[in-house]
This record gives C-alpha cells, sequence and structure tokens, in this order.
C-alpha cells in the first residue's frame, strides 16, 4: 500500500467503472461499415479499392500515405459502397470508405504468421507496418513510427501501459483480464524489435485481478509487473516513465529521450496478435458507459461501427443526454453527433446526462497554487491562463506552455472554476500555428 | 523656516543638476521622429512588421523601412511622411477587412450546444465549434478583442461584423480567425460576398438559409472576370472588382454593398 509507485501531482476524480465487471461482447455483423480512411495522426490512408469492389474481411481497403501514416482494413466481407467522407470526433469532415457487409464475414488470407520472440526484427517491424497498428490509447500514432527510433537514440527499456488512469473506461482491464496472451505476445515482439531485454508492465492498483494475472503470466518472459498507486494521470507516458524508472522526459522531449518507448496493452495486443495470427487492425475492445447507458459494457468493435450503433447494441438510453464523449470524462472529445464511426483510437464512449453536467462560471483567480500542486507536468496554469487571457502567447512560450500534457489536472481542482486546460489548449494551438507559419517563411528567406 | 529654505536650496541644485545633464550629455534625437510618430495611428499594431509605431519611425529614419508599410496610415498623412523623409510618395491603397459570413443566430443552424469558454480557437477544438457550416462565422468574439482599432463589433446574435470606417487593415484579426473567413480586401471595393463556403447548395442549404447558393446569377450581371466561382461559392475578384449593381440580382442577397 506504502510502497506504490507513482509520479509528482494528479487528483483522484472520481473512479466510475462501472462496465468492470462485464467481459467483453462481440456484437452482431451490421449491414454497413463507414470505415474512416485517417484513423491516425499523420496524412489520412489512400484509398486502394473502388466504388463496386468487392472486399474480404482484413483486406487492404485504403495504402499509407508517406512515413507517418497507416493502412486501413476492411471490418467484413462485402461490397465497396461509396467512397465519400464522415463526420469525425473533432467535428471535421474525414475521407471514408463505406462497405456493405454480405453478411458471411468471410476472412481474407491471414498474413504468414510470425514468432514474437525469434523472427527477424525487420520483418516484426515490417508485420506492425502492414497491420495498421497505432496507439489505441487514444493518442494514433502509428506505432511503427514509434518503433523505429532514430540510431543516435538507443532504447534500453520497454513500458506497457496498463493503467487505465481514466475514470469510466474499462476497455484495458478487461483486455488484460481476457486476452493476456495476445499482450504478451506483442510485448515480445516490440522487445524484439527494439532489441531491449528490460520490458515493464504498469498496472493501476484498482485492478488487483488484472496485477495478479499478469504477474502469474508474465512470469516466465521474464516481464516485471508493478502495481501503481491510484491517480489521474498515471497512465500519462511521461508520468508512467517516472514512475516505473525515475527518468524524467526532459521539457519538449519524448520518452526515446530517455530510453524508454510506451506501448498501450491495447496496441501490444494488436501487435500480438497481428503477430501470432496475421490478422490486421480492425477491431477494437470500447467501453460503452455513462449513467443514461442502459447497459454499460465492454465491445470488441470492428472499425466503421457508427456510436449510434455501439450505443442501441448497449441496450439504448434511459435518460436525457446531454453530452457524447469520444474518450474518458477527463480528456475526451466532446463529439457533436451520434454518426460518427468507432476508429482505432477510440477507447471508449462517454454519455452524460443533463444532471451530471454541471456549468460553472468562472471567477478570478484567488492564488490559492492548487493547480501548480496538481499540475504533473509541474507547470503554473494559475500564471500561465492569465498571460493566455491577454494574448501574451509568447510570454506562455516562455513559460514552457508547450509541456501541457492537456490532463485537465488543473481545472479539475480549481476552485474558482477557471478554464485552465482549455486556455492552455488554445496557446498551444496558437504556438503550434505560429511555429508551422515561421517554419514555412524560412526557406523564402 | 529652515527646513523649507534647505529644500528650496536642494531643489534648486538638483534642476540645475538635470537642466545641465539633459544639455551637455541629452542623446540627439531626430527631430522628425516626433513628427513622424504623430502622422502613425498610434495603435502599435504591428501591421507593418515593426514592434509598434515607435520601431517602425526609427526603422524609416534609418532607411530600413519605407513609409508605405503602415496599413493604417491615410494617403494625407502618407504623403506628408514621405515629403519628411524627403522620399517619393507611393501609391497607398487602403484596404479594410470583411467578415465573408452573414450566418447570424437568426438564419445559420446549431449542431450542437456550445457552452465552453467564449473565445473562438477554443470552440473549434471542441468538435469543430457549434455551428453547423464548418465555415460560418462562430461570433465568439476572437477578432474583437484583437483589434487594435475597436473597428469589430459582435452583434447580439452572435456575428463578427467590421465596420470599414473604424478598419485600418492591420491584419490582426484575419490572422486570428479560426475559420479563415476574414479578408483584407481594397476599401474602394463596392460589393463583397459574405459567405465563405464552398460546398454543396444541399449541404449549405441544410445548415444555413443566408448562404451564397451558386446560382451565378452575379456573374452573369457582372463582366467577364469580375466574379468567379469556388466550388458552389461567387468569390468577387478585387483586381477587377464588379459594379455595385450586382448586389441587386442576387436573390438570397448574400452580396453586399460596401457603406
Amino acid at each position: 500500500m506504502f510502497n506504490q509507485l507513482h509520479f509528482y501531482g494528479g487528483v483522484h476524480p472520481a473512479e466510475g467503472k462501472v462496465a468492470h465487471a462485464s467481459p467483453i461482447a462481440t456484437p452482431p455483423i451490421l449491414e454497413s461499415y463507414t470505415v474512416p480512411c485517417a484513423q491516425h495522426i499523420g496524412a489520412p490512408a489512400q484509398p486502394v479499392v473502388q466504388k463496386g469492389d468487392k472486399v474480404l474481411k482484413g483486406q487492404l481497403l485504403a495504402k499509407p500515405n508517406g512515413f507517418v501514416s497507416a493502412p486501413v482494413h476492411s471490418p467484413t466481407s462485402g461490397e465497396v459502397v461509396e467512397l465519400t467522407t464522415c463526420l469525425g470526433p473533432m467535428g471535421n469532415q474525414i475521407p471514408a470508405i463505406i462497405i456493405k457487409s454480405d453478411g458471411e464475414d468471410k476472412v481474407a488470407e491471414p498474413m504468414p504468421l510470425l514468432d514474437p520472440a525469434n523472427s527477424a526484427p525487420d520483418e516484426l517491424k515490417q508485420r506492425v507496418g502492414d497491420a495498421g497498428i497505432v496507439g489505441m490509447g487514444g493518442a494514433s500514432f502509428p506505432t511503427l513510427v514509434k518503433l523505429s527510433p532514430p540510431p543516435n537514440k538507443p532504447i534500453d527499456t520497454l513500458i506497457l501501459n496498463g493503467v487505465e488512469c481514466e475514470p469510466c473506461l474499462t476497455a484495458d482491464h478487461r483486455l488484460m483480464l481476457e486476452n493476456p496472451d495476445a499482450i504478451l505476445a506483442g510485448a515480445r515482439a516490440c522487445a524484439t524489435i527494439l532489441g531491449v531485454k528490460k520490458v515493464m508492465l504498469g498496472i493501476e492498483a484498482n485492478k488487483p485481478d488484472a496485477v495478479a494475472l499478469m504477474t502469474e503470466r508474465a512470469a516466465k518472459f521474464d516481464i516485471e509487473v508493478h502495481q501503481l498507486k491510484v491517480r489521474y494521470p498515471q497512465g500519462a507516458e511521461k508520468q508512467l516513465i517516472y514512475a516505473l524508472t525515475g527518468r524524467v522526459v526532459p521539457s519538449g522531449g519524448l520518452p526515446m529521450d530517455v530510453k524508454c518507448v510506451v506501448q498501450n496493452v491495447g496496441t501490444a495486443a494488436a501487435i500480438g496478435e497481428a503477430v501470432t495470427l496475421g490478422k490486421p487492425l480492425y477491431e477494437r475492445v470500447t467501453t460503452v458507459t455513462g449513467t443514461p447507458v442502459v447497459n454499460p459494457g465492454n465491445w470488441r468493435f470492428r472499425v466503421g461501427t457508427f456510436y449510434r450503433e455501439a450505443i442501441r447494441l448497449s441496450g439504448g438510453v434511459k435518460d436525457d443526454v446531454r453530452k457524447i464523449i469520444s474518450g474518458g470524462p477527463m480528456m475526451g472529445l466532446s463529439v457533436c453527433s451520434l454518426d460518427i464511426p468507432v476508429m482505432k483510437n477510440t477507447s471508449g464512449i462517454l454519455l452524460l446526462s443533463e444532471s451530471e453536467i454541471v456549468q460553472y462560471e468562472p471567477h478570478p483567480c484567488i492564488r490559492c497554487g492548487r493547480c501548480n500542486d496538481n499540475c504533473p507536468m509541474g507547470m503554473m496554469p494559475g500564471i500561465l491562463s492569465e498571460q493566455i487571457e491577454n494574448m501574451r502567447y509568447d510570454l506562455a512560450e516562455e513559460w514552457h506552455v508547450m509541456d501541457c500534457i492537456e490532463c485537465g489536472c488543473c481545472s479539475f481542482g480549481c476552485p474558482a472554476h477557471r478554464p485552465l486546460v482549455q486556455h492552455m489548449k488554445r496557446a498551444k494551438a496558437v504556438v503550434v500555428a505560429k511555429r508551422k507559419a515561421a517554419a514555412a517563411k524560412k526557406p523564402k528567406a | 523656516m529652515i527646513h523649507v529654505l534647505i529644500l528650496t536650496v536642494i531643489g534648486v541644485l538638483l534642476a540645475l543638476a538635470i537642466g545641465l545633464v539633459a544639455k551637455y550629455f541629452g542623446a540627439e534625437q531626430d527631430p522628425r521622429s516626433d513628427q513622424l510618430l504623430e502622422l502613425l495611428p498610434g495603435a502599435n499594431c504591428g501591421g507593418c512588421g515593426f514592434a509598434g509605431c515607435a520601431d517602425y519611425v526609427k526603422a524609416m529614419l534609418e532607411g530600413r523601412a519605407k513609409p508605405g508599410c503602415c496599413p493604417g496610415m491615410s494617403a494625407a498623412s502618407l504623403a506628408k511622411a514621405s515629403s519628411i523623409l524627403g522620399v517619393e510618395a507611393e501609391e497607398h491603397e487602403r484596404k479594410v477587412a470583411v467578415v465573408c459570413c452573414r450566418g447570424d443566430e437568426s438564419v445559420a443552424v446549431n449542431r450542437a450546444f456550445y457552452n465552453g469558454v467564449t473565445d473562438c480557437v477554443n470552440a473549434v477544438m471542441v468538435a469543430n465549434g457549434g455551428k453547423a457550416c464548418t465555415f460560418g462565422c462562430l461570433g465568439l468574439g476572437t477578432c474583437a478583442r484583437v483589434c487594435p482599432f475597436g473597428a469589430i463589433e459582435i452583434t447580439d446574435k452572435h456575428l463578427a461584423v467590421v465596420h470599414p470606417e473604424l478598419c485600418r487593415g492591420c491584419n490582426k484579426c484575419v490572422e486570428v480567425c479560426p475559420r479563415h473567413i476574414i479578408k483584407l480586401v481594397p476599401a474602394k471595393a463596392s460589393v463583397h460576398v459574405l459567405c465563405s463556403s464552398p460546398e454543396s447548395f444541399k449541404i449549405k442549404k441544410g445548415v444555413c438559409s443566408a448562404a451564397c447558393i451558386g446560382c451565378h446569377k452575379c456573374a452573369k450581371a457582372a463582366k467577364e472576370g469580375q466574379i468567379t466561382f469556388n466550388g458552389f461559392l461567387a468569390c468577387i475578384n478585387y483586381a477587377n472588382p464588379p459594379e455595385a449593381e450586382v448586389a441587386d440580382v442576387c436573390p438570397v442577397h448574400v452580396i453586399k454593398k460596401s457603406e
């Protein structure tokens, strides 16, 4: 209890993990799937199918367009009805392919099977790219890029992130209980690719069953399982690295600067399945939860399943829904429609009712310093927010606003209800735009 | 009594010291700099590319900048500044900003209720804003707050409107608008299209009843090349602007005459 690993700062919001005991359910095959081509950070994938083409489950639909990109595969067998656009969680239109399923769910020839420990690292790396695997914790960064550190950045530790500190979500928890072998296979494949010996798995202490099971299964592969203090944002990359290794990622740096690579357990399971079963990434475990949902639960949704379908499968809603969130309550994105497809990074669909939405009036800062205490990055959100309110983005940049991980601990604890994290997000957007403009200007001069 | 005397003597001595220092150690100042500074708007908007009006004056006197860089100067002030500096007066075209959207609350559809921070940049980060049209003015006043001349008004129906008589064309609002719907146009142009969405008629009609429907009536009324089309959006060719009368043919009144 007292020697649990942790980091500086953070908060402990109500956990609300009501769906932790419901096993991962498999939904029936739907009539059609709207598969977005931009399910990752980077360039959208380039469609390789045309209207009217017959496709099989797991067949390539769109190929990566550049290094920071990922391919997209068909979630079922059927016909390509249309190449169109659909609404994404950011509220923008993204290119998408609509597949009308034939109900047979015929599987395409799987990719040749590989061994996570003994296959050649390059072959395994190629497979991670071909299977279209992206970070499934939420960021959706192409995993191939993460597993290709530049030669001047040696890696000595692989960290698996099974923390799931975000309230309400239980997808990773269920995955660890129901598919530990895929996670471990993926972890070993990543270790082979990176050539590292030390593999660590961090799990928050509120999942004792997952800790026990993973410890038992991981023992024979020499993977260390650590129980971490229940504290949000324990699952943030930099905080997890600090808790497990004591290393501090420098300002503006990446985990590879402290010789670490962090992978979510969901990503590891996808890698495991891609390697040992030859299966590309076209489905993921998603939690559908919130008080208005009749049967909150965990589902293995195929990408391209509309949120509307996901909620219908969960028994519909019983209450007045006022807010739909893609992801968890702390860092998730508020979305404007239910006609948004589940993507590779949709860890949860959270509905909130009228009574749960409280709109506070922001007041002036009372200088209590609670945001400074809560900030896991050691920043000063109170002072930064004042600079940002006065449009002093240059000062905010000097005060390291770009190090903000947008966890929301500052706003969560603020007794004056100041929209601190929202200000930080705005400043980050402005600074990024400014840097982009400066970079675009340079070659001309 | 003695106290008053001592203080007076100290005062006189210090005044003398200040006077002498100012006379013998004072920095030479170009007498033209005050005159030039008076001709500039004095808003320190940065539209010239320098850090405020004083910096721009310094640059002009050192020959690093021409008098035409300030977007907020009137033609008369520019001529005066040119004669002070002894350079040839440049052609100066006054530009003003115009918000290319007239979809206020009464005509535009909201697809979600946004209740976050009152700032357009924030709103765009939450599901791309509450307005269904992704090219519509959000009316949360980011542009009005950056305007150094107070030329932008947010109407009570949440739409940004530029008052051209106050606008000095500094470009600040154009840069800050997350929807990119504010344009800097020549002040003498007689008409503007108050819509920025090139999307299809079907999509636009579903989200806003004030949108340009792309009927080409204005293009037929104008001369060749004066109005071009970007998808379903009429665009004024400001290099060759049409007459004000084209506004009269628009069936949805999205083309507005300048005041």
